[in-house]
């Protein structure tokens, strides 16, 4: 188990980041594990039809996946304690090569108090940001 | 549009769901989860743990229910193919574990117009067994407008 010292730690401060590779095989297993079988998720027709681009990645996909910076770090996820981010743009999904979502977490804030600390993540895919306001309180 | 009366209706809490632990494993995997309280029986004891803890955002599933009667309530009016997540978040007591039954009680907090969009806000109540809160789930729907 991670022991970390919260007064170590300064507003700011990277503490990890991480590439996940998405592809249609993880968009599937994805929707098998949630039960969310909404077809934009796997058909291109579907998708097109109701007017996007393309296959999307659920925003539950990437936001449960983003967290996994902030869940290395302290090395147990029962220690998220507070997670929100908002959805600001789709994450496309070619049926051949996939797609990046780079996540990097850095600390937000620090509090003394209650012993927690908010973990900020950035996620983005082919350099947008698809996260906003993406944060998670740990308690230490 | 979705009906603005709706606000602040409340939906009858959900049958229990039971956390399973090759759900719980399943899900890990999805969200590319190799935390080993999340797979690994002995390690979730070892952290304290009775059972496999489920991911941060597991609630989902749990919403996922609830979210459902909304849907499907014709006094909502809501255009499921016309929805996009707005936000997300999830507030937790405790972490869920295999092994919790989970109940979930729904209140729609606000319904808001944009230009022809509407956004509904929703709370979930996630309860265990013995009534005990375990987790909030806070999500917010966009309904896009007809063009």
């Amino acid at each position: 188990m991670t022991h970390i010292n919260i007064a170590s730690l300064e507003v700011g401060q990277e503490i990890g980041s991480k590439n996940f590779h998405l592809t249609r095989d993880s968009l599937v297993r994805y929707a098998g594990a949630s039960g969310d079988f909404n077809p934009i998720h796997y058909r291109d027709d579907f998708a097109k039809a109701v007017g996007l681009d393309g296959v999307l990645a659920h925003g539950m996909l990437t936001m449960g996946a983003a967290v996994q910076v902030a869940v290395d770090w302290i090395g147990d996820s029962g220690k998220v304690i507070d997670y929100g981010v908002r959805f600001t743009k789709p994450v496309f999904v070619d049926a051949r090569v996939g797609t990046d979502v780079l996540v990097v977490g850095k600390i937000g804030a620090i509090d003394l108090e209650n012993n927690t600390v908010r973990i900020d993540l950035s996620a983005s895919s082919a350099e947008v940001a698809v996260l906003g306001k993406a944060q998670a309180v740990i308690k230490l | 549009m979705v009906n603005p009366n709706v606000q602040g209706k409340k939906y009858p809490e959900t049958d229990p769901y039971l956390v399973g632990r090759e759900k719980v494993r399943e899900f890990a995997k999805a969200v590319f989860s190799t935390n080993p309280v999340n797979h690994d029986v002995f390690a979730a004891q070892a952290a304290g743990y009775t059972d496999v803890v489920a991911p941060p955002t597991f609630a989902v599933v749990i919403q996922e229910r609830s979210l459902t009667s909304v849907i499907s309530d014709p006094e909502a009016d809501i255009d499921f193919s016309r929805v996009v997540h707005g936000d997300q978040r999830f507030v937790s007591v405790r972490p869920i574990v295999a092994g919790d039954e989970l109940t979930s009680v729904l209140e729609v907090a606000s319904v808001k117009s944009l230009g022809a969009h509407s956004m509904i806000t929703f709370n979930t109540e996630i309860f265990d067994l013995e009534k005990n809160l375990v987790c909030t789930a806070i999500s917010t729907l966009v309904v896009r407008g007809a063009e």
